[in-house]
């Protein structure tokens, strides 16, 4: 005969229905999102998967995963917030279910059925037999000594998963030989602690976000306010439940046991099941939740990563991927924070994070319209996001007008005369903004004279846009159309590299055209030339402050060219808010919406960064910006880079 | 039809018992700039696709104001919203926006239709 014990008691039922549900819906939307991916996003997996490029993308998921390192760089209180949450919550699982496991190992060879009997009695384990000659008494009469015709029968205990979770109602009080029981209740008691570390500081951040260093936090739905509610009752329910059975049983860790000995065990006795069940709750209901709110974060983070990582990106338009970098947002509010439609013009309804939650609610209409079209694509919260999600792509994915027909919209531009044999020459593209500031393009041509350059300043006359600001509106055929007559233009002069003067057109071609030759914006190439030794330069001790123009830094990545060539020529300062952190000129395609004195006021913030410590002139590298600046002060001279080394050079 | 160095064009009597202006009040509405707009001109002389055509941004806005919508529709795709007007505009009327929402408005009457 064999006996059969399990731990079971009703209040598991909330956890496992929960448990059960939330599987099943995580794995039903997994695969409908990763059906829907395109074919070039398949591509670009079949030919990584078997990759080395699957190493990182491990490396990063157990990184990102466990430590969470990004949020932690991006802001360390938070970033320990988080950590507090979900390491210690992760722990507190697994070592949970080591130490069950543990205890269950030394259990088998404890075979005392006195002890059994215990359980059963106190701890309400469940008990049945099997084998041939099963003992129907044995259930009836509950006798302490079972012995068949071969001695004493085996005792099997058996370990159903959901025993870490309620470890301490089950095993009231471990074999006498399991030394190491003190040893887990203590760390899973400190693991405890570190959870209510983090719910401290998130109910600090409720009354003063400023502490832990967010200026403002997401307004969230009651949905959103309902899951977080059940996530922060599991922990002080747990808390209550293993105190309980710590003051009746005396099994609890340093931290239980001292809270479990404030109580009567008289009062307490008839609550010990009901806060288990209230616990079992609000696991359940927050597993329940957890699918359609923002915490499906938690396991679809871990999806992004690795899809991000072996090479997906996001297309012109909605695939699955966009589901998964959607429901990755765990709407911190991150992106408010340093968002300068928010802090200068207090408008706190369009940020990333509400765009995301309107797409992932499949909102439509005027709202998310407004919500699409009212913000500078200034980068600066694709930059901030701890999950690195691709805004910028979903607010122009929301954009899209459709596949609009464009046939003999842009017949006109074929009058374009292309046949101008530039081989071997750099070819130059001002841009359409750089023929509002003339200053930049003529300094350019001075900058290659000097360095015995043969250039073709190939928009001399009349410019076809690059095609990104109708890319940034959504006009996805109209743009196509101009990058290919700019495209069979460079191509056909025979040109050998290209550089640009405007950020915006460096960032259309650098990530939309299909160009042979190297692209550079004419910062790179000044500091090439520097480097090479090609053009002399004096330096001077005026003091300048650098603006570092969105498309330019947060879009591309461009911060050392442009600091390299003014600490050769300047005197360079820096100022509060640089590189990725820059403030964007105001003046931003990205945005149609703004009107002008909107557009103004977040000028007028950046400018106080740049005039913050005293300086004598401004410059920048963008002809957007500095038109943007120059209306605005008569006391600081206004430049770019290319004018600045223009003045300095030595011929 | 035969060339003889002249030609006789349509009349350009507007009726104005007839014009709807409902749309250009719509427009005002979306693009609330437009109404500093005392048609200088700055605007056509920067465009990029004024260079190439004889595409007009500003004769397009004067004709929407006067509620002569025919053919603006197909003349504004020609617009490849580089911004430049947007940026020389002494009033700092938002023409951008002013391009896409005639735009939309425009296209409106055809959406319809085809449902």
């Amino acid at each position: 005969m064999k006996i059969h014990a399990y731990p079971y008691n009703d209040f598991v039922i909330p956890f496992l229905i929960g448990t059960i549900l939330l599987f099943s819906i995580i794995i039903f939307k997994y695969v409908k999102w990763i059906r829907r991916f395109s074919d070039e996003q398949r591509e670009i997996i079949r030919h990584n998967w078997y990759s080395w490029k699957i190493i990182p993308a491990i490396w990063e998921m157990l990184r990102e995963g466990l430590i969470h390192v990004r949020i932690i760089k991006k802001n360390v209180l938070l970033g320990i917030m988080h950590q507090a949450f979900a390491l210690g919550w992760f722990l507190l699982i697994v070592v949970g279910a080591i130490e069950s496991r543990d205890a269950f190992y030394t259990m088998q060879h404890e075979q005392s059925i006195d002890y059994l009997h215990e359980l059963e009695q106190q701890n309400g384990w469940h008990i049945r037999t099997t084998g041939e000659d099963k003992n129907p008494e044995f259930l009836n009469q509950r006798r302490y000594r079972v012995e068949t015709e071969e001695g004493i029968a085996r005792i099997d205990y058996n370990r159903p998963f959901y025993v870490g979770i309620f470890y301490r109602y089950f095993v009231h009080k471990a074999p006498a030989s399991f030394r190491k029981h003190k040893a887990y209740s203590d760390l899973m008691d400190g693991l405890l602690l570190y959870i209510f570390l983090g719910l401290t500081m998130a109910m600090v951040k409720i009354f003063w976000s400023k502490i832990l260093g967010m200026r403002r936090t997401t307004k969230h739905t009651l949905v959103d306010r309902f899951a977080k509610f059940s996530l922060w009752m599991i922990f002080p329910l747990r808390l209550l439940a293993e105190s309980v059975t710590a003051c009746l049983y005396g099994n609890g860790g340093f931290f239980t046991q001292a809270v479990g000995n404030l109580f009567d065990p008289m009062i307490v006795r008839g609550m010990e099941t009901s806060l288990w069940m209230f616990y079992s709750l609000m696991l359940g209901v927050f597993f329940i939740t957890m699918p359609f709110t923002r915490y499906m974060h938690i396991f679809t983070e871990l999806l992004l990563i690795w899809f991000r990582k072996i090479g997906v990106t996001e297309g012109p338009r909605k695939t699955g991927y966009t589901y998964i970098e959607l429901n990755a947002c765990s709407r911190c509010g991150v992106c408010i924070s340093g968002c300068p439609m928010d802090k200068v013009l207090e408008n706190h309804e369009i940020q990333s994070v509400y765009l995301i939650r309107s797409l992932r609610n499949q909102e439509r209409g005027n709202r998310l319209k407004m919500i699409a079209d009212n913000c500078l694509m200034c980068d600066r919260c694709t930059v901030d996001c701890p999950v690195g999600i691709d805004l910028s792509a979903l607010r122009r994915m929301t954009r899209d007008k459709g596949k609009l027909d464009t046939t003999g919209n842009y017949k006109y531009l074929s009058k374009r005369q292309i046949p101008f044999n530039a081989i071997g020459r750099v070819a130059y593209f001002g841009g359409c903004m750089s023929h509002l500031t003339p200053g930049i393009t003529e300094s350019m041509e001075k900058i290659f004279n000097a360095a015995g350059q043969k250039y073709w300043y190939m928009d001399k006359q009349n410019t076809i846009c690059c095609g990104r600001p109708l890319l940034q509106q959504g006009f996805l055929n109209q743009a196509a159309d101009l990058r290919q007559k700019n495209t069979d233009m460079i191509v056909k002069s025979g040109s050998t590299m290209l550089v640009t003067s405007c950020p915006i057109c460096y960032q259309s071609f650098k990530k939309e055209y299909n160009l042979d030759i190297p692209i550079m914006h004419h910062t790179e190439y000044i500091d090439m030339l520097i480097k090479q030794g090609r053009i002399k330069v004096r330096h001077d001790d005026r003091k300048v402050s650098y603006h570092d123009p969105c498309e330019l830094g947060r879009g591309c990545g461009i911060y050392d060219e442009p600091r390299n060539v003014l600490s050769a020529v300047t005197n360079l300062q820096k100022t509060k808010f640089q590189r990725e952190k820059s403030v964007c000129c105001g003046f931003n395609l990205g945005n149609t919406k703004l009107s002008i004195e909107e557009q103004t006021a977040i000028r007028n913030a950046s400018l106080r960064n740049l005039t913050s410590k005293p300086v004598d002139s401004i410059v920048t590298a963008c002809p957007m910006c500095k038109k943007a600046f120059q209306h605005a002060t008569n006391e600081y001279p206004v430049r770019d880079i290319a004018e600045v080394v223009a003045e300095n050079l030595i011929n | 039809m035969i060339d003889f160095g002249f030609a006789l064009k349509e009349t350009r009597q507007e009726n104005l018992d007839k014009t709807s202006l409902e749309k250009f009040y719509r427009l005002q509405e979306l693009v609330p700039s437009f109404k500093r707009c005392f048609q200088c001109g700055n605007c056509s002389a920067t465009c990029s696709a004024r260079q190439f055509t004889d595409f007009s941004i500003r004769r397009v806005h004067t004709s929407f104001r006067r509620g002569e919508y025919d053919g603006l529709a197909d003349e504004l795709r020609k617009c490849m919203l580089c911004g430049k007007c947007t940026l020389v505009c002494p009033r700092g009327v938002n023409l951008r926006a002013l391009i896409m929402n005639m735009r939309e408005i425009l296209d409106e009457p055809k959406k319809t239709g085809k449902r």
